[in-house]
């Protein structure tokens, strides 16, 4: 038909490209696509804008609020205790992880500290949280290039983490098990042992999915150089967690600020990745499974014995004052502003969340991607809905 | 009580023993470089740093922690509305004061937290630098009569959303701000929700399952043994 070679189709794409990014607002004959709210790329309900020029993005704005559920008002008519099951629900997939840092700094306003015990099983189950949230993420990335496979193995063996997390806290996924002070419970009766197994099929799940998706041929076609965000631009944005270590910063809450866990007691290692491009996320990610996999294995071996509740009034009242706590959660940076004036209840809590932050990136990163490229792009960001809306 | 408590409007510091070099040094550059913008700031020495900076410095005092001092960082940016709410908790619904006499309750004066402030809103931002594992929360006055204050997108272009979010939650305009339109709340919604006085209506229109706790137990008589 016509007599375009391959590479002169190529310099009007990239020509094209360059067009778009310099100039968006040129109104051309372009197509309007409304990605979602219900799309399994977005993990629950946002929609995304797209206008599209042939096969392009040319300008991309996400929509979101679809649950937005507002709790930072609510947090304002609850008592300090009862905030922890509101925001639970904040990333649901990492739910005990999303208590720790409200815990924590309402702890730092009232100047009580957990017992060593306590806090090498909170650390436990924070870490335990971040493998039941991101192995989800290494299925669920596969399934958005096209590979269906990976994402009931993801499901399958998740189910031992939960089934672990449940017999500590009796919630499969809104644990609300931490308490100012400390902890609801001990562990139970032989809890450490199958840990220890779970965590041996947790590393093989992560050999199986390096083989399986990371060594595809197609999986690093599809995302390989796709979605590149320079370490300067993320941080500005705001970007954190696996998003911003895939852009090779040496970002890592755990060991840079680890108030209150015991993170700095054991031995683990921060990955890094320097292309930051989806590839370099879902490598990241995955590396750090591994190691949170190790890191409860070590964690398991000595938890301190003693008891697992500070002594605290039974009705908490938290002194006047502000603090704010931030923490490595499985998503990212996730931290509480706990503005107190000495109330039962907080005068105003400000949540900042990861995936808030780490889509905001998107309208830029979107610019002058094809289309395929933004579902690979979106997956690789990994955000959970909840943890965008609050 | 405590060095959070008081709301040093100085840089003196209440009684903590341990000396915070890197923290002062940065609030001394800051202060050497804002000069008079700088209004407020308060240090807990190995923990944190508040500075409060004049409404119109507040972009100047973004660019400053950027490139001056690597502050690259940007992790939100929100408000606080200083006004003690007049729903109370809206624990107890049924004998609410919006329910008998607003007028009558004498409002409780609003009490600014740390690093001071005069205002009923305040603006709030955090920055932080990655390298030094060091973090410093902003603060900036906003009058009542005039709520707006100058965009941190050309600085911080993150701060998009979070501008937008605080506009629609606290109704505070951002001057230089590309599109201030709602991001959680429908297009037509009216009101700031963030704002103390905007009623939570669901606890109004029902009581608060909850107020059920603090009725006394059938066998209360001997209760409280149980800790």
């Amino acid at each position: 038909m016509t007599d375009v070679s391959d590479r002169q189709q190529l310099s009007y794409i990239a020509a094209q490209a360059a067009d778009a990014r310099v100039n968006l607002e040129i109104e051309s004959e372009g197509m309007t696509l409304n990605l979602g709210p219900q799309h399994p790329a977005t993990h629950g309900t946002l929609r995304i804008i797209v206008r599209l020029d042939g096969e392009q993005v040319i300008k991309a704005d996400p929509v979101m609020g679809y649950m937005h559920r507002g709790y930072e008002k609510l947090t304002e008519v609850r008592s300090y205790p009862q905030v922890t099951a509101l925001v639970n629900r904040i990333d649901w997939l990492g739910s005990f992880a999303n208590e720790v840092p409200f815990i924590l700094a309402a702890e730092k306003l009232m100047e009580v500290e957990a017992p060593p015990r306590a806090q090498w099983i909170r650390t436990l189950l924070f870490e335990m949280s971040r493998i039941a949230n991101v192995v989800l993420f290494l299925g669920d990335m596969a399934v958005q290039v096209g590979a269906v496979t990976p994402v009931f193995f993801a499901f399958r063996d998740r189910e031992h983490i939960l089934n672990q997390m449940e017999a500590v806290t009796g919630g499969r996924f809104h644990p609300n098990f931490d308490r100012i002070g400390g902890l609801k419970d001990d562990l139970p009766k032989g809890w450490v042992d199958e840990t220890r197994q779970v965590m041996k099929k947790m590393r093989r799940f992560c050999d199986e999915i390096e083989t399986l998706v990371m060594g595809n041929e197609i999986f690093q076609a599809r995302t390989r150089g796709i979605g590149i965000i320079p370490a300067d631009v993320g941080l500005s944005y705001g970007l954190s967690g696996a998003n911003i270590r895939g852009s090779g910063v040496d970002h890592d809450l755990r060991r840079d600020n680890p108030c209150g866990l015991v993170h700095d007691q054991i031995d683990w290692k921060v990955w890094t990745h320097p292309d930051g491009d989806s590839f370099s996320r879902f490598w990241v990610r995955l590396q750090e499974v591994r190691e949170s996999t190790l890191m409860v294995d070590q964690l398991l071996s000595d938890i301190p014995a003693g008891p697992i509740m500070a002594k605290v009034p039974k009705i908490i009242k938290v002194p006047a004052g502000e603090a704010y706590v931030e923490t490595e959660n499985p998503l990212g940076a996730m931290g509480y502003y706990i503005v107190s004036k000495g109330d039962l209840v907080p005068f105003r809590v400000k949540i900042r969340s990861a995936s808030f932050s780490n889509v905001s990136i998107t309208p830029w990163l979107l610019q002058g991607v094809y289309v395929p490229d933004i579902i690979s792009i979106l997956g690789s960001l990994y955000f959970i809905l909840g943890d965008i809306d609050r | 009580m405590s060095s959070a408590d008081a709301s040093a409007d100085s840089t003196e510091e209440a009684p903590v023993a341990e000396t915070d070099e890197a923290r002062e040094g940065l609030l001394a550059r800051l202060t050497d470089e804002l000069g008079d913008a700088l209004v407020g700031s308060h240090l807990v020495a190995g923990d944190d740093l508040w500075i409060r900076v004049d409404r119109d410095a507040w972009l100047e005092s973004a660019r400053l922690l950027r490139t001056g001092l690597g502050f690259t960082y940007f992790s939100f940016l929100s408000a606080i509305d200083w006004m003690p709410s007049p729903y109370g908790r809206s624990m107890d619904s049924q004998v609410d004061r919006t329910l008998e006499d607003v007028a009558s309750a004498d409002p409780e004066p609003i009490e600014q937290g740390v690093a001071g402030g005069d205002t009923r809103f305040q603006i709030l931002a955090r920055v932080n630098d990655v390298p030094g594992h060091r973090g410093i929360t902003l603060k900036a006055d906003v009058p009542d009569n005039d709520l707006s204050i100058s965009s941190w997108i050309g600085v911080y272009p993150g701060a998009n959303w979070h501008e937008r979010e605080c506009w629609e939650m606290f109704g505070i305009e951002f001057s230089g701000h590309p599109k201030l339109e709602h991001l959680y709340l429908p297009g037509a919604f009216e009101g700031h929700p963030m704002r103390k006085d905007y009623p939570l209506l669901a606890r109004h229109v029902k009581p608060w399952p909850g107020i059920v706790d603090v009725e006394a137990m059938p066998d209360d008589g001997d209760g409280e043994d149980e800790s």
